[in-house]
């Protein structure tokens, strides 16, 4: 799994942010579109694209997308 | 000996709480993008003095009426409520009175949420089938919104307020078949109401606003949507397998199905991993919100209305406890 892939995947569950400022070091909970419901499409992202169960806590615990990035790949 | 639903009414309070009116709690929030995301534009609420017997028994004379229900005919009240007007007497006990329903009658609450109306359901076929009762009438009443935190926008937007009352009889237009029942206690502290009851009293007034400035406090219903959600996927799935395991059906001989209305976007995140078609999976939520033990038989009710439902229909429950169910019904 590359990680260009993972922040597409990532980028695609905003609808009001361009995905151009989506990089691997994006802190996301800085994003403004960021909200709970986001965690919800996150989850469901990494359970359809990747067949890997994630936490809100394992998002609440990274700080960037490679860090989610990195968890997501440990449990595949 | 066979059981059927012979009848299907609800009630919704009066006052309508808009997304116009919501958002003039949160003007920071942008709550019609959030609204068409969950699916919910407007909810009823029960005013300060309304309680779950009093919309159970709106409910309740509403089906009376309709179907024409001879009331000393009723042989057994089951009422589902996680919000009762006291700790005692029971709820359906009151409900009984003010119904004049005959003295002979059967009458108990249970505490269930989303999955109530279905664990209703195999409830009021196990009394048909012992004998024990000939025409159960089958209620949900839940006043979520006495759980709510005033600032507590997520929830307030999703939940609303409903009654439902079902009449479960030896005849009828849907036979009720083979149920799938589960519970996982693990999942309690996750959708929990913690004051009040007996193990904590008092109220706590702990209340701390989360990173997403949503309000988490002791003394009103907290939810964990991530763990919910993440509940949800691994276990709905499941439930609809056995539930067609159980009745020796194969998903492509359900001709619709009828989820705990949850959110939208739940319920489409669940239809495509099901890989059910979008005119086969009932949507009804948009003017009544999450109605907790009401969603199934609200939507059962509008589907028939809409003549949606024929042949085999799939229903399924999910939620607080963790608790779920489901079982089919079979259309005439």
């Amino acid at each position: 799994m590359e990680i260009q892939e993972f922040i597409n995947c990532f980028a695609a569950q905003f609808d009001d942010t361009d995905p151009e400022i989506f990089k691997a070091e994006t802190k996301f909970r800085e994003i403004e579109e960021w909200s709970s419901l986001t965690t919800l499409a996150i989850i469901a992202m990494v359970d359809d694209e990747y067949k890997v169960k994630i936490k809100g806590d394992d998002i609440r615990n990274a700080q960037s997308i490679e860090d989610l990035y990195n968890i997501v790949k440990s449990r595949m | 000996m066979k059981a059927f639903i012979k009848g299907i009414s609800y009630y919704l309070p009066t006052h309508v709480l808009s997304n116009e009116e919501l958002v003039k709690d949160f003007p920071e929030w942008s709550v019609e993008k959030v609204a068409a995301k969950i699916g919910v534009k407007e909810r009823h609420v029960v005013a300060d003095d309304e309680c779950a017997s009093d919309m159970a028994v709106k409910a309740a004379e509403k089906l009376i009426e309709e179907y024409n229900i001879d009331r000393s005919t009723i042989d057994f009240v089951l009422l589902c409520t996680q919000s009762p007007d006291y700790y005692l007497p029971t709820t359906a006990c009151l409900v009984q009175e003010r119904l004049k329903l005959p003295t002979s009658v059967g009458a108990l609450d249970f505490n269930l949420g989303c999955s109530g109306f279905v664990y209703g359901l195999s409830l009021a076929k196990g009394l048909v089938y012992a004998g024990i009762a000939r025409n159960i009438l089958l209620i949900t009443a839940e006043t979520y919104s006495k759980h709510l935190h005033p600032k507590d926008k997520g929830n307030r937007t999703i939940f609303g307020d409903a009654a439902s009352a079902t009449l479960v009889s030896t005849d009828g237009f849907a036979e009720i078949m083979n149920f799938s029942l589960g519970t996982d206690g693990s999942g309690a502290e996750n959708l929990i109401v913690k004051t009040g009851a007996l193990r904590c009293r008092e109220k706590q007034n702990d209340l701390i606003f989360d990173e997403s400035n949503n309000p988490v406090s002791s003394d009103y219903l907290y939810m964990n949507g991530s763990e919910i959600f993440n509940f949800t996927l691994e276990f709905v799935p499941l439930l609809v397998e056995d539930t067609l395991l159980k009745n020796h059906l194969t998903q492509t001989e359900i001709n619709m199905f009828v989820f705990h209305q949850a959110n939208k976007y739940m319920l489409n995140f669940l239809r495509k991993k099901l890989k059910v078609p979008e005119e086969l999976f009932y949507y009804y939520l948009e003017n009544v919100g999450n109605t907790v033990s009401s969603t199934i038989p609200i939507a059962l009710k509008e589907a028939q209305n809409e003549n949606r439902l024929s042949g085999n229909v799939l229903i399924a429950g999910f939620g607080v406890g963790y608790s779920w169910a489901g079982a089919v019904l079979k259309y005439n």
